[in-house]
């Protein structure tokens, strides 16, 4: 009994979760495949016929795993894939590469980020998908115009938390490089740089959850192709299951990558100035 | 004895920019500290003792007077001082090590005698195999003791100590001093020590030079004329209790001013910085 007790202890976490999804799971099922309203029947007579719902509506968990086992060996999903993680990735590489030399830009110098502030505080306002019908006329209906919603969407966190980096560093610690005489290009390197390391992952595991979106609702709104095109047309075809599909994969890919840069920032946890600290 | 470091009439000044009032922290503060001396400062809070430590090791310009050190002016951070830093201030990215060499790297010492100058500061704070220890997995002694190495690897011509052991527990605070004392007479180093605490104070000085409240001033010099190595069962000698009551006496009015201060200016925009300083 303790050694089941101690199992249970040690992976609670992943036990409950697994228990709730399970229920949630087999639920969807039974409303699918009538279970519930055969139950029910007894006690609620024809008003249990609401207990039933048509795949076409709801589509299943089995339903659903078969087609991605479909669509997969098939081989139908890999160019929509390959398409969307394209887009991702190089809209999220450009939002890196402009987003935290500007972040860090802005958080040393002070004019300069009153310069910029009002076009990021803006864009930060903004809903970054607003702008996709112009972002459509100026590049087009292919991969770029995603690109372009990703890196703005990712762009905006990215320089704000870059930017907070700089700022919150520890005021003790200038001191000791000051104390030293470390030149301002040092002192840039060996303080400012690495107590801002938490901060720009933070920027990043926000920026991820933006560049989904812009991701999918970019495809949505117009592609030739990649996951969100996919659901889409799934979608005006009544393909339920597959809709699901890809909402499964974008869940997925989202959790994946956003739990990795969140164990990243745990281990540079010890880099964050301590929030009190001061005196 | 020759005079290391000279305090000519520091006075300083803050302006507030947002209110535009003027806050004097420092009045005229004389001081002079022979080679070798060990001296503390102790004051009531917010008197500016850390300012002037500020002041001394080039981090703060004085509105007037002149800090000479081996008869030359200070105007900015220079090797020549060392800061130890109150709360370890260890950058946290860092190795033991690597926070040591880093006052070394800044002044771009050659990469290989510095290596071998911090493990002789390290050994010498007994942090030995700790070398490679991020300070996270450190205790706050030890992390005291690599704050300790990291201004005695740049081979000052006087230490400049701010509240180093004020974070630390008291018995650890006690070793800190006793050791510290120790590591004094094997590395010969003029001390300048700022503390609040009155036996830490006498315990470790030569001379304990005590404040006025803010504006601060030296108020009066006492020399503590007991005899080295002294060991910790000295706080409980009746010489020792003498002098501890004498200087708490001294502080007591000062402490009682700067309530009575903070009383009348409560509400007012008369509020300065804090002790801390920079």
């Amino acid at each position: 009994m303790t050694r089941i007790r101690g199992f249970y202890l040690a992976g609670e976490r992943a036990i409950l979760g697994a228990i709730t999804v399970g229920f949630v799971l087999c639920f969807w099922e039974g409303l699918t495949r009538g279970w519930w309203a055969r139950l029910l029947e007894p006690a609620l007579g024809s008003g249990a016929a609401a207990w039933r719902i048509s795949p076409i509506f709801l589509s299943s968990p089995t339903a659903v795993a078969l087609t991605a086992i479909r669509v997969f060996a098939t081989g139908d999903i890999w160019s929509d894939l390959g398409v969307s993680g394209l887009e991702f990735l190089l809209g999220f590489v450009l939002a890196i590469a402009v987003g935290i030399p500007l972040g860090l830009a802005a958080g040393w110098y002070r004019r300069f980020c009153f310069a910029i502030e009002p076009f990021l505080s803006a864009l930060n306002a903004t809903p970054r998908v607003a702008l996709l019908p112009l972002i459509i006329i100026w590049v087009g209906i292919g991969i770029w115009s995603k690109v372009l919603v990703v890196f703005l969407g990712a762009v905006i966190p990215i320089c704000i938390n870059s930017l907070a980096g700089v700022r919150t560093t520890d005021a003790k610690l200038l001191r000791v490089a000051r104390s030293f005489k470390a030149a301002e290009g040092r002192l840039f390197r060996t303080i400012i740089l690495p107590s801002a390391v938490p901060f720009i992952l933070t920027g990043l595991r926000l920026g991820v959850g933006r560049a989904m979106v812009g991701v999918v609702v970019g495809e949505l709104y117009a592609a030739t192709a990649g996951v969100g095109f996919m659901i889409t047309v799934a979608g005006a075809s009544f393909q339920t299951d597959k809709v699901f599909v890809g909402v499964a994969i974008i869940a997925l890919a989202g959790v994946l990558m956003i739990e990795a840069l969140s164990r990243l920032e745990r281990r540079f946890e010890t880099w964050r100035p301590k929030v009190g600290a001061a005196t | 004895m020759p005079v290391k470091l000279e305090a000519q009439r520091i006075r300083l000044e803050y302006h507030q920019p947002r209110t535009g009032a003027r806050f004097l922290a420092l009045d005229g503060v004389d001081l002079a500290i022979m080679d070798g001396e060990f001296v503390s400062i102790v004051g009531p809070s917010g008197c500016g003792k850390t300012t002037f430590l500020n002041v001394v090791d080039g981090l703060l310009p004085a509105s007037s007077g002149r800090i000479l050190l081996d008869g030359k002016v200070v105007t900015e951070p220079g090797r020549d001082r060392a800061m130890v830093f109150q709360d370890a201030s260890l950058l946290p990215w860092r190795t033991v090590l690597g926070n040591v060499l880093y006052g070394l790297e800044c002044q771009r010492t050659r990469a290989h005698s510095a290596r071998e100058r911090a493990q002789y500061f390290i050994e010498m704070v007994g942090l030995r195999g700790f070398e490679h220890h991020y300070p996270h997995e450190l205790s706050g002694g030890m992390q005291q003791r690599v704050n300790l190495a990291r201004a005695l690897v740049m081979d000052p011509q006087i230490l400049l100590m701010d509240e180093p052991f004020a974070a630390l527990d008291a018995q650890t605070r006690e070793v800190m001093q006793e050791e510290l004392l120790e590591i004094w007479r094997a590395a010969k180093k003029t001390v300048l020590f700022i503390t609040h605490q009155i036996n830490e104070a006498i315990y470790l000085s030569d001379r304990v030079i005590v404040f006025t409240a803010r504006p601060g001033r030296v108020k009066q010099s006492v020399a503590i004329d007991i005899e080295r190595p002294r060991k910790l069962a000295l706080k409980r000698d009746p010489r020792f209790l003498q002098i501890e009551d004498f200087v708490w006496n001294l502080i007591e009015d000062e402490v009682k001013k700067t309530m009575l201060a903070d009383r009348t200016s409560r509400g007012s925009a008369a509020a300065g910085p804090a002790d801390s300083g920079v």
